[in-house]
């Protein structure tokens, strides 16, 4: 990406949950910086923290300690009307459990946060079905989500992400829940929205298959980055990766 | 790229007030949907509504009439009424319900209540899933609110037009049957309507004081919160 400037930054984030007399630090300082347009991969073993840290940069959940930058504009200073606009129409989200709203059909869903950002009736309407030909769903408007496969909910929620054309995309374990050839659709249909919109796209993901289309993998580790790898140095220590997928 | 100007608006923007909303007609169509979805179940939260407004409307409608009896000044009218069980002390202008009834209504209304609010409680914890999904989408904490009273003030208003007809026909074919024709000639029909909308308003209350408080704590929830609470 040409322009490259920093879409998320986020500085000396710890997270800490407390449950009754335990404490469990899910993250123990994390710094990082995001470039627009970017596809980011946040691996590492379940536990590591890669869901909080999601969490943290979308704006679902407040850090303990730390903040979080988008475009520069630090969240925690956000009142509830900007952090919901935030949601609404700087970042989609994407969840490993789809998170459709299951009484409503894959259009309905698609066209909600539009209808949120203030759009028409009909402009949604007309959006939302050239968004589910994109993903793949042409004619399944009417269908609600248990009438779709997993694979097919999962490009609801990708179509949906891009209800207001985001600037981020943000998935966690987008294909934790689904087949491996599906899972490689999905991944598949963010690199082509990474490439061809400069979304700048964030995942967190324990799935190898997406380290082939990252351009920079951060590595989690007990709440801390391990290390961080460009595409580079990944193509060099692909054997080691496949090792350590062995291990694992 | 172009750069993204995210967020370029100062706090305290209005222009971003106006940006995010969930327009009336959407907000009712979402909450029809809902209830459709959840046909069976709403039947049984509305039949509770209905049989705690029902009770009600008959107990007050059935003193009404007797009222519109004892006013008629119809001869033998007292000894009528007394022997239909209502309580008439000396010189009364009107028949109130007995101590027993009233009792009777208060008990009945607490445990609808308690059912009432156990099913609203049941509803909105059952999707807290959707809730912070809708969060992540933009929605406000009002509109959530709206949703969920929304979806309680048509089964509210379900339950109130059932229960008040219910009620009010239960209370007139009483009538009827305890002091024949008499009832509905001397019916004091402004009361009657007043009663009927009394019961009608309570039904209401109790539908929208059933959601309100677990609505309420889930629109303030976080986000992740509300979508890792149900599991
Ligand atoms: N709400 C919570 N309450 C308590 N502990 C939590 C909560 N969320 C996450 N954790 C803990 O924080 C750690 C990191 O969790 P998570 O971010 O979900 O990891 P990952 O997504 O990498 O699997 C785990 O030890 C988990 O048990
Ligand atoms: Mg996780």
């Amino acid at each position: 990406m040409a322009s490259s400037h920093t879409i998320v930054r986020v500085s000396g984030v710890t997270k800490t949950f407390r449950m009754g007399r335990h404490e469990v630090q899910a993250l123990r300082g994390v710094d990082l910086e995001i470039k627009a347009g970017e596809y980011i991969s946040i691996m590492g073993p379940s536990g590591s923290g890669k869901s909080t840290l999601f969490n943290m940069i979308g704006g679902l959940d407040k850090p303990t300690e730390g903040k979080v930058f988008i475009d520069e504009v630090d969240i925690a200073q956000l009142d509830a009307y900007e952090l919901a606009w935030l949601r609404n129409r700087k970042i989609g989200y994407i969840f490993q459990t789809f998170n459709l709203i299951q009484v409503m059909t894959a259009l309905e869903n698609v066209t909600l946060p539009m209808t949120f950002g203030g759009m028409s009736q009909d402009d949604a309407v007309e959006k939302g079905i050239e968004l589910l030909k994109l993903v793949g769903l042409e004619g399944r408007h009417n269908h609600k989500p248990q009438e779709l496969s997993g694979g097919q909910q999962q490009r609801v929620a990708v179509a949906r992400s891009l209800a207001n054309s985001p600037a981020i995309i943000l998935a966690d374990e987008p294909t934790g829940n689904l087949d491996l050839s599906t899972g490689a659709e999905i991944i598949e249909l963010l690199r082509v929205l990474s490439a061809e919109r400069g979304v700048t796209i964030i995942t967190a993901t324990h799935d190898y298959k997406m380290l082939n289309v990252s351009d920079r993998v951060i590595w989690i580790v007990d709440g801390r980055i391990d290390r961080i790898e460009n595409r580079a140095d990944l193509d060099i220590q692909v054997g080691e990766i496949k090792r350590e997928e062995a291990r694992a | 790229m172009a750069k993204t100007d995210i967020l370029d608006k100062k706090p305290g923007d209005a222009g971003i007030r106006k940006q995010i909303v969930l327009p009336f007609r959407k907000s009712l169509q979402i909450s029809l949907q809902s209830l459709r979805v959840r046909f069976f179940r709403n039947c049984v939260t509305v039949m509770t509504l209905v049989l705690a407004v029902a009770f009600l409307a008959f107990v007050l409608i059935s003193s009404d009439l007797a009222t519109g009896i004892l006013n008629s000044n119809m001869p033998g009218c007292r000894m009528m009424l007394s022997k239909a069980g209502f309580d008439l002390p000396e010189g009364a202008t009107s028949v109130g319900s007995s101590a027993k009834d009233r009792w009777i209504v208060i008990l009945s209304l607490l445990v609808c209540t308690v059912g009432i609010v156990n099913a609203q409680l049941m509803s909105v914890t059952e999707r807290f899933r959707e809730i912070g999904t809708m969060k992540c989408l933009g929605a406000l904490d009002s509109f959530v609110l709206r949703l969920f009273l929304l979806e309680a003030a048509m089964q509210g208003l379900a339950g109130a037009i059932l229960g008040g007809l219910l009620g009010g026909l239960g209370a007139l074919l009483a009538g009827l049957l305890r002091f024949g024709l008499a009832a509905a000639m001397h019916m004091p029909l402004a009361q009657v309507l007043a009663s009927l909308g009394l019961a009608a308003l309570v039904g209401m209350a109790l539908s929208l004081i059933g959601v309100f408080y677990p609505a309420l704590v889930a629109a303030r929830m976080q986000p992740v919160e509300a979508m890792r609470a149900e599991e």
